[in-house]
Formats: C-alpha cells, structure tokens, sequence
C-alpha cells in the first residue's frame, strides 16, 4: 500500500458522560479520498474535528505526514477545511477570501495575485473575484470556500458535510467536481457525509460509522456488495430481507413461505429449525427464471412503478414484497398488478444477515 | 395648513388587488389603512411641516434664511454644542461599554442565564429615563447620594472635593448612560450572534490567530452597525429633556432646554426663531438616522 | 480560553453593579425620611399627597385612552398592509420611525402652533380638548412600539395564511376579524398595550407644555421642591416599568405561533 498520510490511531472521545467516539482506527494513504458514511450523530464529525484540531481526542493519537499533531492548535496543522454552511468572510471578496490563508502566512503581494487567479481558474470562476458572499449562490460560494482551503497548499483537506446545503442537482455536479480537482493536486482528502450515493460515486476508500464505531472499512465496491454487518447492509443501497426457516441445514435448505431455496455456503452454524434473514440487492433479482439464477420463488405484483428506463416493481412473496427493476422495453408493456409471476435469483447474491 | 381635504388618492377608488383574483370588491383594505395615514398626516407630518416652513419664513411670511442665520448667534451655538458634546460622549461610551457587555454575554462562555437576564434587564433599563431617572442619580451620586457617601466614609474619598458635580456636563452624561448603555446591549446582541462559529474555525485552518481573525473579519463585520447604533444612540441623547430638566434645569442649556423655554415663554422674542431651533434639531437627528438606515442596510446585506 | 471567560465575568459583573446600584441607592435613599433610621415615611407622604393621586390617575385614564385610540389606529392599518397592501409596508415603516427621529418637544411645539385658537380645528382652546390633543400626542409616541409589536404579532401567525384557510372555508369578513385575527393578535396588541402605559406614565415633555395635570410635571414640580419624595417616586415608577415589562415577556409566552414559516 502507498505510504500512510494520515493516521488515526485508537481515537476516543468522551463528551461528561456520553462516549461519542469510540476506539477509532484508520490509515490513510497518500493522495487518496476517503468519506465517511454514516446516520446523524454517529461521531463521523467528530473524528473529522478532531483531525482538524477542534476537539481534543479524549484519548489516542492522530499523526499527519509521520508527525504527531494530537495536541497541536488548528491553526498550526497546515490542513484546508470545508465547511457546510461555505463560512466565507462576508466582508470580504471572493478574491480576499481566497487569498485569506496566504495573507495570514505573510506571503508576498505578487505571489498572492497569482495563487489567487490559479485557483480561480481551478473552480472555474475567473471573472467572479471581486464579488462579495453575499451575490453568489450556494454553488458557487462552496466552489470559493474549496479554492479558499487549498490555496495555502495545505497537506491534508477536510470537508464536512460540503454537498448537504445545496440543490440536489447542484450537489451532483459539485461532487465531481471536487473529486476532479482533488485528483488533478494528489491532495490528501477525508470527505464526511450522510449521502451514500455520495459516498459511493467518488470515494477510494469509505469508512461507514454507526455509534461512535467504523463498522467497515472499504471500497465502494466491498462495502455495498459485502457489507460485514447489516448496520452496514441496510445503510448502504436498498435491500430487500426475506424471513426464512432453515430446512436442512447439512444440505443448505431454507424454506420460505411455502417454497425452498438452497444456499450452498452461507448457513455458517445455523441449526435447522432455526429463522434467518436473506437480504438481497434489487438489481440481484429478476423477473421470472433465468440463466444462472438457481433459486426461484412465486408470488404476485403488487406494485408497477413506471419511471422511464426503469421499472420498478414490487412483488409480494407472501407476507412479505421485494422491489426489483427491470429495465423499460419498448416492445414489451411493463407487467400488470395481480399477475402471478416467479422470480428468479442467484445464491450466492443472498446475504445472510446475524 | 390645516385643512381637512387633504388628498386622499388612497380612498379615491377600488385599487387594483395583488394578482390574484379575490372574492372581495369593496375598497376595505383601503379603508382599513386610513385612519392610519389620516392621524400620522394631521399629527405628525403636518405640525413638523408648520415648524419647518415657519422656520424659513419672517414674522410676516415671507421667505427668509434669516431664522437659520440667527441660530449662528453665541448662546444658541453654545447650546447645540452642549447638546452635541453630551449626546456624542454619551454615545461614545454608552456604545463601547454596550458592546463589552454583549461580547461577554454572547461569545465569553458565560452561562445561559446570563444572556437572558442581561437582556431582560437590558430593555427595562433603555425605558427607565425621563425624571424618575435623575432622581436615581440624584440619589446615588448627588452630594448626599449613597455612593457619595459610602465613597467618603468607607475610602475617605470625597469626589465633590474633587471637582465631580453630578449637576455638570458629565453627570448629565453618566446619567444618560444608564440608559445608553443597555439599549446599545439590546441593539448589539443579535449582530453578535450574527457572527458565525465557523468563521472562526475557518480562520483557524487557514493559519490565522485569534487577533488576526478578529482584525481582518469580525471587526469589519461588526463595524457598520456599531457605527449605526452609536448614531442611535446619538439621537436618542439629542432629542431627550425630561431628566436634563430635572437634573441640571436651566443651569446646563442643552438645546430642548432651549426650546421649551421659548416655547413657554418665547424668552427670544421671535417666534420664528423657536421653529429654527426646532428644525436644527430635526436636521440633527434626521441626518442621524439617515447615517443609522445606511448604516443598518450594508452591514444586513452582509449578513445575509 | 480560561482568561477570557475571566473578563466576560468580570464585564458582566460590571454591568450588573452599574445596572443595580443606582436603584439600591435611590431605594436607600427614599427610606431616609425620618431622622436616624430606615422608614417608608417618604412612600406614606407620597401615597398620601392628594396631588399625586389625582395626578396619577390622570395619567393612568389618559395612558388607557392612548392605547384605545393606538388599537383603533393601528391594528386595522397592520392587518390590511400585511394582507393586502405589501407595497405600502416601506412608507408605514418609514413613518413609524419618525417619532424617533423628531423629538418630543418638536411635535407639542407643532400642535401649540397649529391647533391653537387660531386654527381651523381648535384643539387648545379648551381644557377637554386639550386632553384630547395630549392622548394624541402620547399616542403619536407610542405608534412606532404599538406598530412594531401589532405587526410582530400578525406576522408570528401568518395572518395571510389563516385568513385564505378562513375564507376557504366559507367564512365573511367580520367572522374572519372577529374568531380569527383578533383572538390571535391580542396578545400582540396586549404587548403593545403594556409599552404604551410604561410610555404615557412618565412622559413629561407635552404634558408640561400643553399644561394637563399629569403624572410627569407633577414628578418634576416634587424634585424642586422636597428632598426624599422624589426618590420614592422614582422607586415607583422604575417599578412601574418593571412591572410592565415584566407583563410583556410573560405574555409572549402565551403568544400563538404558526407553525407555518412566515414571511
């Protein structure tokens, strides 16, 4: 693995008496992305303050570029933040604003100008330096606060919850945009949020939080078709959960409803007679039999949501529905409410939950 | 002057309701408003207007600057000066003591009880000035006030023997303090809350001290409307008499002092002199209040 | 962090010493009547003066009166700007700031000018009428805190909001003023009320000058005149002040809020 930038090393923080983060462990390597994911109050922005140098670890050590920077003040930790609510200086210029952290630092008039017009370029905004806050939009004021964190080149960026404030469209494009920019400078990212599809388009690594604890540690791709907990499982994408009772557990047998399904290594330790949960990704299961898919189960559409190049379609299996999509064919007309029909997936999609 | 058939263009007719179509035809909204405007016009624009032109106009009326002219002459002058130099110190310090007391409740970690106490306390305090106000300071620091007393007794300190009357330019100011003081906390606070925590954090990961962030934006932020309210607070001091009157009478010859005496007995022997001194004050303070408004509207569209 | 939560407490400290000690001092003071020991003598004299109680009650009768005509004058005027009339809202706010800006003695020195004897509406040339001019004159004070805490108030409950459901649902105008509006709005209106009484107390300027029996001149001629009355009487009247203001933070608790966002 690349050299460690970051480290975090068994972070703790207690608030009185509420242990608000708890026993916190990760490496970050040089140059990568990393987001963490995870419900409100599940401590993600805490650890990124604590990074920052806003709280004060109760407990373990955090180490930048090899250096031990647990006690040192924020202002001393060469680190670009971006914060949710933009926080640009009202009374100053987009241009003053970003040239802010280069002016503290004493740097020299014409290195200044140049830094700054570098980077306005760089959130392409060249002609808006001389606005104020106030007359741009949401947009573009966290575009400016992006430019104001990286122009005194720090080592490591922080943003907190940057997309939250803004249009939804807005936030797709931004999301991007900042992944772009931040591989173009190779810089050092941690990104928190409570957007999964966030998290999932334009992270290397994710680490999803849930009370205070990393539940897993992964790419995009692990954490969504792996997921090692069904914290983690639920969070992360739609799953549909079947209820089941185990068969025969020698041979993999579980039955639903009234039909069975054999799942060849997943029943680790269970007994027969014993309930589970399956769960399954939507785009795991498909609309009667098909190649590949070796469990089928029977029941009847209950819902037909027509959504363009997507159907989405709800099936009851008893007392319970799954939602799957298909895709929209135009020479076939989507399936109608009250159909009896099977569905058809492969074992080895099924996650079996604990 | 007076007449009663001023235009009304507002009873004229059905007006035009906003856009969409409503189920009510009679001009109500119109009628509703009148007695509004009919009572601000016959009571407080028209008598202002009386004072105003009067002020320009000769005995006989006919136009003249002569009025505003004579307000030049020494003891008039020496009057809008007093009245000035009190008003502006008890603006002065009224705000920088305000702002202290506000920055303490808002940002210096006190608890909350603290913030809603003082402004509690604050908004009695601005309306606590009038007579009954210089009697209180009668009798804290009058020669036999309490804490003239305890002053002497206590620390053998005699702050009369000392050149302090609180019958002077500066008691008159302390006394207008009392109520300068809380209505700047009052009109402060909610611009200090105005000033965001992530500022400051911001500030702090981009390298800045305390003293830098407060020198390159908080006080750039605040300064529009702590420059506004010293103004407010500079009006209010202008046009106030009743605890002048009470503290000091004629001794200190503060410009309403001025006036009601010529109200009250024409000591100027000119009638349309007295409408001058009355439209100087209502320059002062009106010109202040532009200053406020301005004031007021830049630093809001910054805080947007 | 530690030395400036030290000045904060210290400020405030300060403040708080320079807020309570005039009133202790007057309050000590006001007790000093009788020789060589603490008594409430001066507040007996004071109670006892047949001239502050008619003069009191002057004002009081006056202070109810200015708040009736403020009511008459502003609600009507609020409610319709808010509700139909939002391009007006710029001069009423203007306006309302005027009082501020033209003092007191400005405006009595305007009325004496021009409703003298020789004016088409006479209002000085009797005592009654008089009267009336000086409640106009309290009410002209009072109409910038009577219009802020009306419209306050109707903001806070999305009058628009309430009338279109009202209307929707059938009902005229006198149903909607009447169940909707000023049910809601009394405690606004209540708000404003109590200011305009702390105002009307005692205020000295036009009743001295317009030459009514009121609570404020009778206040100055008792400092002339005697030694400790007069701190009694600014011990009463703070508290007075007290007490109104006290009445207006509970009311705002009761006050209704939409829980619409308002405008």
């Amino acid at each position: 693995m690349a050299d460690t930038f970051l480290s975090i090393r068994n972070v703790r923080k207690t608030f009185a008496t509420t242990t608000v983060v708890q026993d916190f462990n990760l490496d970050v390597a040089r140059g990568e992305f990393v987001s963490f994911l995870g419900p409100s109050g599940c401590g993600k922005t805490t650890v990124l303050r604590m990074v920052a140098g806003f709280e004060e670890p109760s407990g373990g050590a955090i180490h930048i570029a090899g250096k031990d920077v647990t006690r040192l003040k924020p202002n001393q930790r060469n680190i670009g933040m971006v914060f949710q609510a933009y926080a640009l200086f009202p009374n100053l210029t987009v241009a003053q604003n970003i040239a802010f952290g280069l002016k503290v630092a004493g740097a020299p008039r014409a290195e200044i100008d140049q830094r700054v017009a570098e980077m306005l370029s760089l959130i392409k905004l060249p002609e808006f330096g001389e606005r104020f806050p106030y007359q741009l939009s949401g947009g573009q004021q966290q575009r400016v606060a992006l430019a104001r964190a990286l122009a005194p080149k720090p080592k490591l960026l922080l943003l907190d919850e940057p997309l939250s404030a803004l249009d939804a469209k807005v936030r797709v494009s931004l999301r991007d945009e900042i992944r772009g920019i931040q591989k173009e400078l190779g810089i050092t990212t941690v990104f928190v949020t409570h957007d999964q599809e966030e998290a999932l388009s334009i992270s290397d690594r994710i680490v999803v939080m849930y009370g205070g604890r990393a539940e897993q540690v992964g790419t995009p791709f692990e954490i969504y078709n792996r997921p090692s907990t069904r914290f983690v499982a639920n969070f992360v994408g739609t799953l549909n959960v079947l209820e089941g009772t185990v068969s025969d557990a020698a041979s993999g047998k579980v039955r639903i409803n009234t039909e069975e399904i054999a799942l060849k290594n997943k029943l680790n330790g269970s007994r027969t007679g014993e309930t589970l949960s399956l769960a399954l990704r939507p785009e795991a299961i498909a609309l009667g039999r098909r190649a590949g898919h070796d469990a089928n189960l029977s029941g009847e559409i209950a819902e037909v949501h027509f959504l363009g190049s997507v159907i989405r379609v709800r099936v009851g299996l008893g007392s319970s529905t799954v939602s799957l999509d298909t895709f929209n064919n135009s020479s076939t007309p989507p399936p109608t409410v009250g159909q009896r029909t099977e569905i058809s997936f492969a074992s080895e999609d099924v996650l079996v939950l604990h | 002057m007076t007449e009663l058939s001023v235009p009304q263009p507002a009873l004229a007719g059905n007006s035009a309701p906003p856009a969409e179509a409503r189920s009510l035809r009679l001009p109500t909204q119109w009628l509703g408003v009148a007695p509004f405007f009919l009572f601000v016009l016959l009571f407080l624009i028209l008598p202002t207007l009386y004072l105003v032109v009067g002020a320009f106009q000769t005995a006989d009326g006919t136009f003249t600057l002569e009025n505003l002219a004579a307000l030049a002459q020494p003891s008039i002058r020496a009057a809008y000066w007093i009245s000035i130099k009190v008003s502006v110190a008890s603006a002065l310090l009224g705000a920088l003591v305000g702002l202290a007391i506000a920055i303490a409740i808002v940002r210096g970690g006190l608890p909350t009880w603290t913030r809603s106490a003082t402004l509690t306390f604050s908004g009695v305090a601005s309306q606590f000035a009038g007579i009954p106000l210089a009697f209180a300071f009668l009798a804290t620091l009058g020669r036999l006030g309490l804490v003239t007393v305890l002053l002497n007794t206590a620390f053998g300190f005699n702050i009369y023997a000392h050149g302090f009357n609180i019958l002077s330019f500066w008691g008159l100011t302390l006394t207008y303090l009392y109520f300068q003081i809380p209505l700047m906390v009052v009109i402060i606070t909610p611009a200090i809350d105005g000033i965001r925590k992530e500022w400051g954090e911001a500030a702090s990961t981009l390298g800045a001290t305390q003293w830098q962030y407060w020198r390159m934006v908080v006080i750039p932020v605040i300064w529009p409307s702590f420059l506004g309210t010293v103004i407010l607070l500079f009006a209010n001091a202008f046009g106030a008499i009743a605890t002048a009157y009470a503290l000091t009478g004629s001794s200190l010859n503060i410009v309403p002092i001025l006036l009601y005496a010529q109200i009250r007995g024409d000591v100027l022997h000119n009638a349309n002199l007295g409408y001058a001194i009355a439209f100087g004050m209502i320059f002062i303070t009106g010109l202040a209040n532009i200053f406020y408004i301005w004031f007021r509207v830049r630093s809001e569209r910054w805080l947007k | 962090m530690r030395s400036s939560r030290l000045w904060a407490w210290l400020t405030f400290a300060v403040g708080a010493a320079c807020f309570f000690i005039p009133l202790l001092a007057t309050l000590e003071f006001s007790m000093r009547m009788r020789r060589g020991t603490y008594s409430f003598d001066a507040y007996k004299v004071v109670f006892g003066d047949p001239r502050f109680q008619a003069t009191f009650s002057y004002s009081v009768v006056a202070a109810i009166m200015t708040i009736i005509l403020g009511i008459l004058i502003v609600v009507p005027a609020a409610y319709w700007i808010r509700l139909r009339l939002p391009q007006l809202r710029p001069i009423v706010e203007f306006i309302t700031l005027l009082p501020l800006v033209i003092p007191a003695i400005v405006i009595v020195f305007g009325y004496i000018r021009m409703y003298g004897s020789s004016s088409p509406l006479p209002l000085l040339a009797s005592s009654r009428s008089t009267d009336l001019l000086l409640v106009i004159g309290y009410a002209t004070l009072a109409l910038p805190y009577m219009y802020r805490a009306v419209d306050t108030g109707l903001r806070t409950i999305d009058v628009r909001t309430l009338t279109e459901a009202a209307q929707i649902l059938g009902a005229g105008w006198s149903t909607i003023i009447v169940r909707v509006i000023l049910p809601n709005v009394l405690i606004a209106v209540l708000s404003g009320a109590f200011l305009t009484f702390a105002i009307v107390i005692g205020e000295f300027t036009m009743a001295s000058l317009l030459n009514r029996p009121a609570f404020g001149p009778y206040l100055q001629n008792i400092g002339a005149n005697r030694a400790y009355e007069p701190a009694a009487l600014a011990v009463i009247a703070f508290a007075i002040t007290w007490g109104c203001m006290s009445v207006i933070q509970l009311l705002s608790r009761f006050a209704p809020r939409s829980s619409n966002r308002p405008n």
